[in-house]
């Protein structure tokens, strides 16, 4: 059952905002013709592969490629030598930051491989077998270093070092010694201390996650075809062809506006695909040969050699009155970052509490190395671990004070004005309305049987605007084409079309999107962060805006009228205030003489888009534990979340239930195994287990709708904070059906029977 | 070292067989999969390649009216058999009712996974017409999706086949 | 058939059987076999197909599970093993893969050993000396290892017909509810008496060891008795006894034991149900 409440911004009547008409895209991916990253062949094309490291930590002594090269059918041969190294320089990757020191040595290992998987050297050739016939060819000697994999190991004073520069930043006093800890962040508001003091409940609790896998059943994929005068195109599969022509072309050391890079179809991203791994490969080895190379990732090199989302040891504190009013909270968070820095323990801080009004508050974070593959971004990356350890003891809080978890929740919810930890005071935000809403959903009232329990957990995510580029073409048969800069991973170009349709008033169908390549557009930073129904749509809607201010101009022209009598009203100009008395214009009679009234009719918007709000979400869930095997089974799942305005409530529905389920998975069974050589035992799909469609029931969606008044329609990105509450709900959930409060994820049957029985045993004394 | 070593061309076999009710042949070396030969030989990349272990699905087809993965079989064993792709669903311009009600139904975010569930559904319907949830569930088990949370899905599914059997 | 055999005997070491190919064509891929002959067996007509008759049922080593859980006789006399051959992977897992190929790639948690090793199965083998029979808990003999001679294949299992009051079961621990390796497996089948009395009883149990194993001790814990508590738990201990797993990335060594157990007394209760419907 899926609901929508509409509390609205004003009064308007929306034509096209607010339906669930078919995407515009759709037909082509029901059919299979639509081309994703390893759809695409071009005339003379090489395949490309990656020699990669089978040690978590060694030296690379020396690379002797002579063989692979002398191969028949070998083209190129490319190593660290064909980079060249970068100073240290961070800029943002979505809502991560990366450094280009530690991305050139990530793309291709320079002084040690880091972790297993790590790409050493490439190959292109005339064809796969041949390809990896050459990579058995390249000699490479290394000399096997200790490794290390646990954060708590890596910041003991003797833990083999990854980096012997790495000296944490932000620890006063300065340290003297290099260490695996890249930085300590802190974020505080009041006396926590003097919090505590006034609390009659204190509650502390440690918690342990693993890293996990984004899970997108397309592999990374590119095609490169670089041309004997130094240009290049790129086709990749990307959240941001943007960021990846950024990239190459540093890495490269090209000038940006000679590569050109396209999105293709995209299978999958949720934060992994918004860095590069192949792509500098393929253009390095593309302009070696002087032919195209296509490189695909196999699902091992995925697993081993993209980046997952950090492990994490998590410490919380919360103390509250006995009337349930939280007096101070704490959080010590050490996030893995994998072999280079770079985990999102920051968004990690910053969220841990955002859900709550506290006077006082404190959360510390370090971001350590490991020697896994570095981390990328897992939709609201950092966000999940630390808030599913918040959700927890908050529950505990409530269970302990007698008090309804939703009551408890509601008694500390952030509301408008609410100041951060992290800062800023919160405008209109939904989580009340959500808490509520869950409240009064009748799966919060069935009657529950033995062995089984609820589990409640609230959620945040912050969401980002950004540089964003669209473009409004208005053809002469009067239907219009839309050139959007970011890559739809989710269904976003149906949305970005009905705003377009809706701004314009005109039929959904007269509004045909594309995604532009990066010489289409100015510059439009990633798709991510729940940006681009906000930012793209603002954009869009901007470019519309624009259009009509044309259409009205060439309107007030051939009625001979001062601009100013001329109205926009449902596709049509009209005119206003009795200055001439005429049938309205539509559009397509504009498009039709527009060649005649000045030229082409278009618009474009290039912003910087601010204002995104904050999407806050409760989540509801059924669980039953097998008391004999330890097994979960979710029974019933309710997601409740602020869309603000769900421009196409499908979508909505659909990015709320994918993320409920990524969490269920990162809850109950996925986690990254590793041998005690620091090898992954799990790399592929089997042993790496995502939910199965057997494993889930429907998931139950409200979206509710508290207008973010920075956005012309009143939207919020939704696409990330879905993932925030589930681990914390279903640990909520075991709690109540079990009484034993896990806190190490995954919940897995051998983890959840061992606690069941060790349960048994202590009572039984 | 020999300098001068050359490399082995793989002998290819010559198959003949039929895809979407056509004739086709093709040369194939003994270890591409039906999959390597459907994307890299016939050009039909409807099917896709998440795992080539046979753990995702994205790569289903139906063999001799068996769903199987075709990462799984080999090129040479479609040797006189029947085989039906994504490419094949749809009847002319006219969809099959299950694309369709995925396109209603918002039952597809990235797509990538979308070509399998179909060539699955349409496999299960075909055995099945009138699945519970919980048989379309199971059914699909081998159909990995990551965006959806399936729910969608199998909305679509049901709603399909209610429209197939005449509801 | 004589083709098969020459040729396998002729590579041996070097040749491989392909049947269903959704474990050979995994392990090719993975680069753990480079076989220089590959032996598609499907189309010898001993290998495919279902036969009954008074004594029993026969099938072809190569039928896909798909098929065999289709025929409707079979399913009814051995829905335990029915059960196990349609839990192997997926539904597209199923269409292609067999029985022979699930015993002779040799896992031990293959999901059809330990319900065909309840129901007495008899393999078939044909080989350079000829053709043989030997009992299904006797071809595996460890992790990828077989007993079979240089140039034998598995080309067919023999199940007798079940007595009436008789019933099997086959149920698996994964940590999902599809798609995973059984953490354990047990396959029970048993037969009473007209007083409801177990007669007859044979024990399965996979996952917990090098092989999968014919659980004695587990079998005989509950002749005499009506599965009333004390037999059930007693079945559950035997079958804990035998375990010999170990700690992987699919379960720990505590867990399998104490999971062997359990699964062993939902299973034999399930064949009991069956056993007491299925009279004359």
């Amino acid at each position: 059952m899926n609901d929508v409440t509409m509390k609205g911004l004003g009064e308007r009547m929306w034509k096209v905002v607010g339906t669930r008409p078919v995407r515009p895209d759709g037909v082509d991916k029901v059919t299979g013709r639509a081309k994703f990253g390893a759809d695409l062949n071009l005339p003379n094309m090489l395949i490309g592969k990656v020699l990669r490291s089978p040690h978590a930590h060694a030296r690379i002594k020396s690379i002797d490629t002579s063989k692979a090269q002398a191969l028949p059918g070998v083209k190129a041969v490319v190593t660290s030598a064909d980079f060249s190294d970068l100073p240290s320089e961070f800029i943002p990757a979505g809502e991560m930051m990366v450094n280009f020191r530690d991305m050139t040595r990530n793309v291709m290992a320079r002084e040690k491989a880091l972790y297993e998987g790590h790409a050493v050297a490439a190959v292109a050739a005339i064809s796969e077998a041949v390809a990896a016939q050459a990579l058995k060819l390249i000699e490479v000697e290394y000399e096997v270093l200790p490794h290390v994999m646990d954060v708590a190991q890596a910041m003991q004073p003797d833990a083999p070092l990854l980096h012997e520069s790495m000296y944490t930043i932000g620890m006063e006093p300065k340290p003297e010694k290099p260490s695996n800890v890249a930085k300590r962040v802190e974020f505080a508001l009041g006396d926590v201390a003097a919090g505590f003091a006034k609390a009659d409940v204190v509650i502390e609790r440690e918690f342990t996650t693993q890293p996990v896998h984004q899970g997108y059943i397309e592999p990374h994929a590119c095609v490169a075809s670089v041309s004997e005068d130094g240009q290049a195109e790129l086709w990749c599969s990307t959240q941001g062809q943007f960021i990846v022509r950024n990239f190459c072309a540093k890495l490269l050391g090209m000038e940006l506006s000679r590569l050109r890079v396209t999105a293709s179809e995209i299978g999958g991203g949720f934060g992994g695909k918004t860095v590069v791994y192949l792509e500098p490969l393929a253009l390095v080895l593309s302009r070696k040969a002087a032919q195209p190379v296509k490189m695909v990732m196999s699902r091992t090199e995925v697993f081993k050699a993209s980046g997952p989302t950090s492990g994490a040891r998590i410490w919380v504190k919360i103390g509250a009155t006995r009337d349930g009013r939280i007096t101070a909270a704490e959080a010590l968070l050490k996030y893995q970052a994998g072999a280079f820095q770079g985990s999102p323990v920051q968004p990690g801080c910053m969220c841990a509490f955002a859900p709550y009004d506290l006077e006082n508050v404190k959360v510390v974070g370090f971001d350590v190395v490991v020697n896994r593959p570095k981390v990328a971004a897992y939709r609201a990356p950092g966000g999940p671990i630390s808030e599913f350890a918040v959700e927890s003891v908050i529950d505990e809080l409530a269970g302990r004070l007698n008090l309804d978890p939703i009551e408890f929740r509601l008694k500390n919810a952030a509301k408008e004005g609410t100041k951060a930890a992290y800062g800023p005071k919160f405008g209109p935000i939904g989580l009340v309305q959500t808490l509520e809403a869950a409240r009064a959903h009748r799966n919060y009232g069935v009657p529950l049987k033995a062995n089984q329990g609820r589990g409640v957990a609230s959620g945040f995510w912050f969401n980002i605007g950004g540089e964003t580029c669209a473009a409004l073409n208005l053809t002469e048969d009067g239907s219009v084409t839309l050139v959007a800069g970011t890559p739809d991973i989710g269904g976003s170009r149906a949305s970005l079309a009905m705003m377009a349709a809706e701004e314009l008033g005109i039929a959904l169908d007269k509004v045909r999107p594309i995604i532009g390549d990066t010489s289409a557009l100015g510059y439009n930073f990633l798709t991510g962060g729940s940006r681009v129904t906000f930012s793209s749509g603002m954009a869009v809607i901007e470019a519309a805006r624009e259009m009509i201010r044309r259409l009205r101009e060439r309107a007030a022209k051939i009625w001979e009228i001062p601009l100013d009598s001329v109205a926009w009203e449902d596709g049509h100009a009209r005119a206003v205030g009795g200055a001439k008395q005429v049938a309205p214009m539509p559009l397509a009679e504009i498009a039709k003489t527009a060649g005649k009234t000045g030229g082409p009719i278009v618009g474009y918007a290039a912003i910087n888009a601010q204002g995104a709000g904050p999407s806050l979400a409760t989540h509801v869930v059924d669980v039953e534990v097998d008391p004999e095997t330890g097994k979960v089974t979710v029974l019933r799942y309710l997601a409740v979340q602020d869309a603000g305005r769900a421009v196409h409530p499908s979508y909505v529905e659909g990015q709320m239930q994918g993320g409920a389920v990524q969490g269920i998975g990162w809850a109950l069974n996925e986690e990254y195994i590793y041998d005690k050589n620091g090898r992954m035992e799990n790399p592929g799909f089997l042993d790496y287990r995502i939910p199965v469609c057997s494993d889930v029931p429907m998931i139950d969606t409200v979206i509710v709708e508290v207008p973010n008044p920075r956005h012309p329609y009143g939207v919020r990105g939704v696409g990330e904070t879905p993932i925030v509450p589930p681990m914390g709900a279903i640990a909520n959930a075991v709690a109540n059906a079990t009484g034993i409060r896990f806190t190490d994820l995954p919940m897995s049957p051998p983890r959840v029977l061992k606690a069941i029985d060790e349960k048994h045993a202590a009572t039984s004394k | 070292m020999d300098g001068t070593r050359k490399f082995k061309v793989a002998t290819k076999h010559h198959v003949t067989t039929t895809i979407n009710g056509d004739p086709a042949e093709f040369l194939c070396t003994p270890e591409q999969t039906l999959l390597d030969v459907l994307r890299d030989v016939l050009y039909l990349t409807g099917s896709k390649e998440g795992c080539a272990s046979g753990d995702c699905g994205a790569c289903s087809v139906i063999l001799d009216g068996r769903l199987v993965c075709s990462c799984l079989v080999l090129g040479v064993e479609a040797e006189g058999r029947d085989v039906e792709t994504i490419e094949g669903m749809a009847n002319g311009d006219e969809l099959h009712p299950l694309q369709q009600k995925f396109l209603e139904h918002a039952a597809l975010q990235c797509g990538i996974c979308t070509p399998g569930f179909l060539v699955a559904a349409k496999a299960l319907l075909a055995r099945n017409p009138d699945p519970t949830e919980t048989e379309v569930r199971y059914w699909l088990a081998g159909n990995l999706c990551r965006c959806t949370g399936y729910d969608k899905i199998v909305r679509a599914v049901l709603d399909a086949a209610a429209e197939m059997r005449g509801n | 058939m004589k083709e098969a055999v020459e040729l396998l005997a002729l590579h041996d070491g070097r040749a491989h059987v392909l049947a269903g190919g959704t474990d050979l064509l995994v392990k090719l891929r993975g680069g753990f076999v480079a076989p220089q002959v590959v032996v598609d067996v499907k189309a010898i007509p001993q290998l495919r197909g279902i036969e009954s008759d008074a004594r029993g049922f026969r099938i072809g080593a190569a039928t896909s599970c798909a098929e065999l859980a289709e025929h409707a006789a079979f399913s009814a006399a051995w829905p335990g093993v029915v059960e196990a051959l349609h839990l192997i992977g997926s539904t597209q897992i199923q269409g292609r893969a067999s029985a022979g190929g699930n015993l002779c790639n040799a896992s031990p948690a293959a999901d059809s050993v330990p319900a065909m090793i309840a129901a007495g199965a008899i393999c078939q083998v044909a080989g350079p000396a000829g053709e043989r029979e030997v009992p299904v808990e006797k071809i595996v003999t460890g992790p990828g290892r077989t007993s079979l001679a240089r140039g034998e294949f598995v080309v067919g299992f023999r199940l007798p017909k079940p007595p009436p009051r008789s019933g099997d079961a086959y149920l698996r621990l994964i940590p999902r509810t599809e798609m995973d390796i059984a953490v354990v497996g047990v396959g029970v089948s048993l037969a009473l008496d007209d007083k409801g009395v177990c007669t007859h009883a044979r024990v399965g149990l996979g996952a917990v060891a090098p092989t999968a194993l014919l659980v004695e001790a587990a079998g005989k814990a509950l002749i005499g008795t009506r599965l009333d508590a004390p037999a059930l738990a007693a079945l559950a201990a035997a079958t804990s006894a035998v375990c010999k797993p170990i700690d992987d990335k699919r379960g720990t060594i505590a867990y399998r034991i104490k999971v062997a157990g359990v699964l062993a007394r939902r299973t034999a209760a399930i064949a009991f149900d069956r056993a007491r419907a299925r009279n004359p």
